[in-house]
């Protein structure tokens, strides 16, 4: 798919108060979960151009959701809006009660994408999960839920998530998304696993410096938190928030206790490091300097506009 | 119910009684504070129908006892009688939900009401008013906000004048979706903290004798500070207190625990925080904020510029200091509560 200097369409859609431009606020313009209530709909759509990584760019049209504008996007406008897409991302209100027509918009628009985008990649978002109140009803509903979106878009493949703005689920499904995009990805774990080694750490995350989503990570130990890096990027991000509104600005922190230390400084121009190290023997000073070291070489990966 | 007079302590720690109308937010108060839960979940809490008792013991300063009551109480029902309930070692925190949408002041009657009663029993009662469900990030009808606090406080400051009642309670805003429910518990906790102006004193000799402008002692377990040094710098506050979810948040997901290596994250039961916990966050503007421990559950969180000709060893040098000198109150307050118990 030929596309221009880094720049990456990404559709998001789906009805109107699901959740699409507090999503959107809280990845992308550091808002908190809580002033998300005061969002009014979106009207027709919202284009926003976000520098990801430095060379990318993701080109985000947040498609409002009343039946006027769905209508719009799957008739009149529908070359406009399905053409050049690299990703649409539709999001389901677990909150709705109009389970039927939510199904048949989504169904519009697989069609339109099929059609006019056949090599974007789908995400569904079960939204909104907070709202209901227990683990296990939460995991059955994802079930459910991505048995049916499956059968209704096959052969296409497609990844579902569950998320809500209260928790880590929304890092983790947008990770995962934008990882699709990140060049140079392979090259990029390869090197980090090394560095990883060479710490003698138990795992290196690198996060996107403005998001703070996580874009490549190496582990030489397993961990039992399948969603500690998606916590971590949101514990960052609300600390960040709070220096803002002091005017301090955050540059870099270390957490520790009896058994751990953690790491987290800014690694490359676009991005951010973290170190996590079990191993009492290990200085953190050492650390430090391993992790200088390796800064300049990773900016290479990073900035080489070849993609992998 | 189990929950009746002959549970409330005799044990020395000081109560709050939480009081106010149904739905005002005493429930999610507690839960916010003391129980870590998250604050859009509070919206699933039932209506608390009889008595609830929360003990609370983190750090050797912070020794409480909560008790939650059915909203709108009606004392005169007999079970729980007022000179058991508001007796000497008690203080009251009233909630009114301030957008209950109820133009009469109903919230207003009903403390003015308990305020009565509880001055009859015992009239040295500290009582502190919290003004509850102000948002102060919703922008929207701000002056229409501003105006029904300032009214909600006039009407119930006049009335006590004019029943000539020696009440002063003490007004906070406060919402569980920010820190104010954090600060205004803390003013509340530290008026029954007998060691609070002590630990003052070696904060605010702390902050004279480095390059620290502002220092807390916090109970890491609630977030609530229980000293502070004697400067009336408050910017830093929410940066220090957040640093206190910093080092837990991270240490819940990183701590091995020590008997079963590998096996830490989500059992969860033990609290991440022991004698060697610290954070030390840098700043672009050359600020660095540090946070130690200095007792079980308790944490040192200061602010400092970061200067390279402070050597390490200096910072370390205060650091310990300060926490034996943290360490000598605890042991005095123990020493005057044995001598006075016997
Ligand atoms: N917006 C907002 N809502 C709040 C706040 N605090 C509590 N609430 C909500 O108020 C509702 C009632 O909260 P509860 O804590 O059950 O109230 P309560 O005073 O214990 O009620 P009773 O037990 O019936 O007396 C819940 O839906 C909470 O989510 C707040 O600071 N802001
Ligand atoms: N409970 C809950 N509410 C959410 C969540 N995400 C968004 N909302 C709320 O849903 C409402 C509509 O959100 P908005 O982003 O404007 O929807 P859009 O029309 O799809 O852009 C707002 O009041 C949000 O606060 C979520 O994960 N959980
Ligand atoms: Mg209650």
């Amino acid at each position: 798919m030929a596309s221009s200097k880094g720049l990456k369409k990404v559709l998001l859609m789906g009805k109107s108060g699901s959740g699409k431009t507090s999503m959107r606020s809280i990845i992308f313009a550091n808002f908190l979960a809580k002033p998300t209530m005061r969002l009014g709909p979106t009207l027709h759509v919202d284009h926003d151009n976000v520098k990801f990584l430095g060379n990318l760019v993701l080109n985000l049209w947040d498609c409002g959701g009343q039946d006027a504008f769905m209508e719009a996007f799957f008739n009149s406008e529908r070359s406009q809006t399905f053409s050049g897409v690299h990703v649409l991302i539709y999001v389901f209100d677990v909150d709705s009660h109009e389970h039927k027509k939510d199904m048949d918009q989504f169904v519009s628009c697989l069609q339109s994408i099929n059609e006019l985008s056949p090599e974007a990649r789908v995400f569904c978002l079960i939204h909104k999960m907070d709202l209901i109140k227990n683990e296990d009803d939460r995991n059955k509903l994802l079930e459910e839920r991505t048995e049916e979106l499956a059968k209704i878009a096959n052969p296409r493949k497609l990844t579902v998530f569950r998320t809500s703005i209260w928790d880590e689920t929304l890092y983790k499904a947008w990770s995962e998304i934008v990882y699709q995009l990140v060049p140079n990805v392979s090259l990029l774990q390869e090197k980090l696993a090394k560095l990883c080694k060479l710490c003698g750490a138990d795992e290196v995350v690198l996060f996107e410096k403005a998001t703070f989503l996580v874009i490549s990570h190496a582990i030489t130990s397993e961990h039992q938190d399948q969603h500690r890096f998606e916590k971590i990027s949101n514990i960052i991000k609300h600390y960040k928030l709070t220096c803002g509104k002091t005017q301090a600005r955050f540059r870099s922190m270390e957490v520790k206790n009896s058994t751990f230390a953690a790491l987290v400084d800014v690694f490359t121009s676009n991005t951010y490091i973290m170190v996590v190290m079990t191993n009492p023997r290990i200085q953190c000073a050492a650390v430090r300097q391993n992790v200088q070291f390796a800064r300049s070489y990773f900016e290479q990966i990073i900035k080489s506009k070849q993609h992998a | 119910n189990a929950t009746g007079e002959q549970s409330l302590g005799s044990d020395g720690r000081s109560r709050l009684l939480m009081l106010g109308a149904k739905r005002s937010g005493k429930t999610s108060i507690i839960q916010v504070v003391f129980q870590k839960m998250s604050p859009h979940e509070t919206l699933f809490l039932d209506p608390t129908a009889g008595l609830e008792i929360t003990d609370v013991s983190n750090s050797a300063f912070v020794q409480l006892q909560i008790l939650d009551f059915p909203g709108g109480y009606d004392f005169s029902d007999g079970k729980l009688r007022p000179e058991v309930v508001f007796k000497h070692d008690a203080a009251i925190v009233f909630v009114i939900d301030q957008q209950d949408g109820q133009e009469d002041l109903a919230a207003v009657e009903h403390f003015l009401d308990v305020a009565r009663l509880a001055h009859m029993v015992n009239p040295k009662l500290s009582i502190d008013v919290l003004i509850h469900k102000v948002e102060i990030d919703s922008d929207s009808y701000h002056d229409d906000l501003n105006e029904r606090v300032r009214h909600i406080r006039q009407v119930i400051i006049e009335q006590l004048r004019e029943e000539q009642l020696d009440i002063h309670p003490t007004f906070h805003l406060t919402s569980i979706y920010d820190h104010t429910i954090f600060e205004a518990f803390s003013r509340i906790v530290q008026k029954r903290v007998p060691q609070t102006s002590q630990l003052e004193k070696i904060l605010s000799g702390l902050v004279e004798n480095s390059r620290v402008e502002k220092a807390y002692v916090f109970d890491v377990i609630s977030k609530i500070y229980i000293a502070t040094d004697n400067s009336d710098l408050d910017h830093f506050y929410e940066l220090c207190s957040d640093a206190i979810d910093v080092v837990i948040d991270v240490s819940r997901i990183y701590s091995v625990s020590k008997d079963s290596k590998g096996a830490s994250g989500e059992g969860g039961s033990i609290f991440p925080y022991d004698s060697k916990s610290g954070v030390v966050i840098r700043m672009e503007n050359n600020y660095v904020l540090h946070l130690r421990e200095v007792d079980s559950f308790l944490a040192l969180v200061c602010f400092m510029r970061n200067d390279p000709q402070i050597n390490q060893g200096l910072l370390e040098y205060n650091f310990d200091s300060f926490k034996k000198a943290v360490a000598e109150v605890k042991a005095r307050s123990i020493a005057s509560l044995r001598s006075g118990g016997t």
